[in-house]
């Protein structure tokens, strides 16, 4: 014991924290939040076996009724296709610090917006499906983007905080949805639009089960190739487009960005309405793809929140959000049969607890050394 | 119908359901004021009220004492607000997302704990009203601010105390030059970090307690995502109340107010849809934001995590 003291005494060890200088090795960010996210599930664990659960069961169970066979790994892609939309168009207002947590509300306004070339009959019933759905599909983004804009507008005319004004106008969007369904769209009194024709919904895969009988009884529809292209789009925007570098540019180094004579007023309220197209067409996707009527609750179900989790997730990048996604689909998922209902939020909140705080170690770099003397 | 609103009985119940009312987001929002004004935006609040409104009521139901249910609720909240200072304090962390990340653990966490631990819904007998003598007994108004329970006369007396420590102290002083230039108060020898914590944590407390007052002295239940978006507001009440104690009670008054005439128009039917009631305080409180902005300024060094020069 007293040994120990002694050498404790000589060697004392001191932890500090430096700045990092070079630029981290390619592999070491990833590490990272693979680590952050191992991290968030023993946190997790610890804190579902503390409540009286078995958390070993509970993520067992997540990867069961998620990627156990094609029927569920079908269902976990349905789940993700929101997702993936979602975590795009927070990621785009993320690349250049704005930080955008409407991606809720501009998610339901798509719905809606998706759901009124519908309701208000612009179309007939028996329109065709090729017309119906790029239609929707605009009028989704168009909401979508209108619900960005305000924020972005008043980011940039008036410096309003966009985190408030975005988080404000996601209470607005479910009460106006609300209206919507409670009173004149409303069927047999229930809080729910009628059930939208055919025409006005996406494809799915069960659909060509008579050519293909292995796609029988899968409810994976195109809202996951909307998806996709979506991401492959955003991509091409951010990385391979003048209109990127400039968002990227306004994201790191503002000051620079005016030097160069970037326009970030404006910049402001496109890119905000780019998340927001973006959000507005995952609401027009799960609309269409899934839900098939306009209702609320399975609409504001928190895709916009995990959609920020996703984009941090994938660092912002719209290829990794797409596989990210599926990760998040899958805890969705198995959330609805788990129980108690409340783990899948409670992870999901640690992860992006974790993964912000962890991005500490990719800033800094943490010395141990031994104290001379 | 639209003329019952306007009878004596029915003014007197929308002002005094106002006035109580404003209880939670006048906890949250104080407590909230503090780490503004200190720099750091906290929008866990509402997680935080979550988990201290379901503790709360845990521990009332369990022990018989309500007062041990807001300690109780108190000791979350500042669990959380430690974890929360952590995360932006030491490590640098992207406030308003990471304050996300403790919005949604205090969701689930919440809803974990009371399937795992009560299973259903149930009441409890909450904090009792206490008349204030002689001033209970003015008509009308007696019943509008003196007959409350004491959580809610809590909740005034520290937005009094708030304006007091924050303009008339030196801890305020403190408080308030870190949020500021915390460069210039490091060198002064004020720890930013300290300060940082304590406000923090102090904001965490308080959300426990006006997730208390929601579920032990208010509603008297604890039900799943119960305070659906009130953290949220309280946040953007200290922006609405421009960092000020008063501007903040101005502004919880006014939402409460709202919402219970959104109340009492539900009950007595009067046909004005109720979602577009539910709307007005979101959509008022941008508004004031735009109005306000350009006259009054955020603390310099909010969101801005401090970071000593060597």
């Amino acid at each position: 014991m007293t040994e120990s003291t002694s050498i404790k005494q000589k060697m004392p060890i001191r932890i500090r924290v430096e700045p990092r200088l070079n630029e981290n090795p390619a592999w070491y960010p990833p590490l990272v939040s693979f680590g952050a996210l191992i991290v968030a599930l023993i946190l997790g664990g610890i804190l579902i076996t503390l409540a009286g659960g078995d958390a070993l069961r509970s993520y067992q169970h997540i990867a069961k009724a998620s990627f156990g066979d094609i029927g569920v790994l079908s269902d976990t892609i349905v789940k993700a296709t929101p997702i993936i939309l979602a975590a795009l168009a927070c990621s785009v207002a993320f690349r250049m610090k704005l930080w955008n947590i409407g991606a809720e509300g501009q998610f339901i306004m798509g719905a809606w917006g998706a759901s009124a070339v519908v309701l208000t009959s612009v179309l007939p019933v028996d329109t065709s499906r090729w017309v119906f759905i790029p239609v929707m599909m605009l009028a989704g983004m168009a909401m979508g983007a209108a619900w960005g804009f305000i924020p972005g507008y008043l980011k940039a005319k008036f410096n309003v905080n966009e985190i408030i004004s975005t988080l404000m106008l996601n209470y607005v969007a479910v009460a106006w949805v609300n209206f919507w369904i409670f009173g004149v769209w409303t069927e047999g009194g229930f809080q729910m639009s009628p059930k939208f024709p055919d025409g006005a919904s996406l494809p799915r895969l069960l659909e060509f089960a008579k050519i293909f009988p292995a796609v029988r009884g899968l409810t994976t529809h195109l809202g996951l190739l909307i998806g996709i292209v979506a991401a492959v789009i955003l991509w091409l925007i951010v990385f391979r487009s003048r209109w990127g570098y400039e968002i990227r540019l306004i994201g790191d180094n503002p000051q620079a960005a005016q030097y160069a004579g970037i326009n970030i007023t404006q910049n402001t309220i496109w890119v905000m309405m780019l998340s927001g197209a973006l959000a507005g067409l995952g609401g027009m996707s799960e609309i269409s793809g899934v839900v098939h009527r306009l209702q609320t609750a399975p609409i504001a179900a928190g895709y916009g929140f995990t959609g920020i989790i996703v984009a941090w997730l994938a660092k912002l990048n719209p290829l990794v959000i797409i596989f990210v996604s599926i990760l998040f689909g899958a805890l969705i998922l198995a959330g609805r049969e788990i129980q108690p209902s409340g783990v899948p939020k409670m992870i999901q909140g640690i992860i992006l607890v974790c993964l912000i705080a962890s991005d500490f170690l990719l800033r800094y770099r943490i010395v141990i050394s031994r104290e001379e003397e | 119908m639209i003329s019952e609103l306007f009878t004596m009985t029915v003014l007197i119940g929308i002002l005094s359901s106002g006035v109580r009312l404003a209880t939670p987001y006048l906890y949250a929002s104080i407590g909230e004021t503090f780490g503004q004004r200190s720099g750091v935006l906290n929008l866990g609040v509402e997680g935080q009220m979550l988990l201290g409104a379901f503790t709360a009521f845990y521990v009332a139901m369990n022990t018989g004492s309500l007062w041990l249910g807001v300690l109780a609720a108190m000791i979350v909240g500042a669990v959380m607000g430690l974890a929360m200072a952590f995360v932006t304090v030491n490590l640098h962390a992207q406030q308003g997302i990471s304050g996300i990340g403790f919005y949604l653990f205090g969701l689930g966490m919440s809803d974990l704990l009371f399937q795992k631990m009560m299973g259903t819904v149930r009441t409890v007998q909450g904090f009792p009203k206490i008349g204030i003598p002689f001033l209970s007994d003015i008509p009308g108004i007696g019943d509008i601010f003196f007959n409350h329970n004491i959580l809610v006369y809590g909740a005034y007396l520290l937005v009094l105390v708030a304006w007091f420590v924050l303009n008339k102290t030196n801890l305020g002083l403190k408080i308030r030059a870190v949020g500021e230039n915390p460069d210039a108060a490091d060198s002064l020898g004020v720890s930013v970090a300290r300060v940082r914590y304590f406000t923090i944590i102090l904001g965490g407390t308080l959300s426990g307690v006006a997730g208390a007052s929601l579920s032990i002295a208010l509603l008297n239940v604890f039900q799943q995502n119960m305070t659906s978006g009130l953290g949220f507001i309280a946040v953007a009440l200290v922006y609405f109340g421009a960092w000020r104690p008063f501007g903040v009670l101005i502004g919880a008054l006014l939402f409460s107010m709202v919402n219970s005439l959104q109340l009492w128009i539900q009950v007595l039917g009067v046909p004005i849809p109720s979602e577009i009631a539910v709307m007005m305080p979101y959509v008022l409180t941008i508004l004031v934001l735009v109005a306000t902005v350009s006259k009054v300024r955020a603390p310099s060094a909010l969101t801005k995590p401090f970071e000593r020069e060597e």
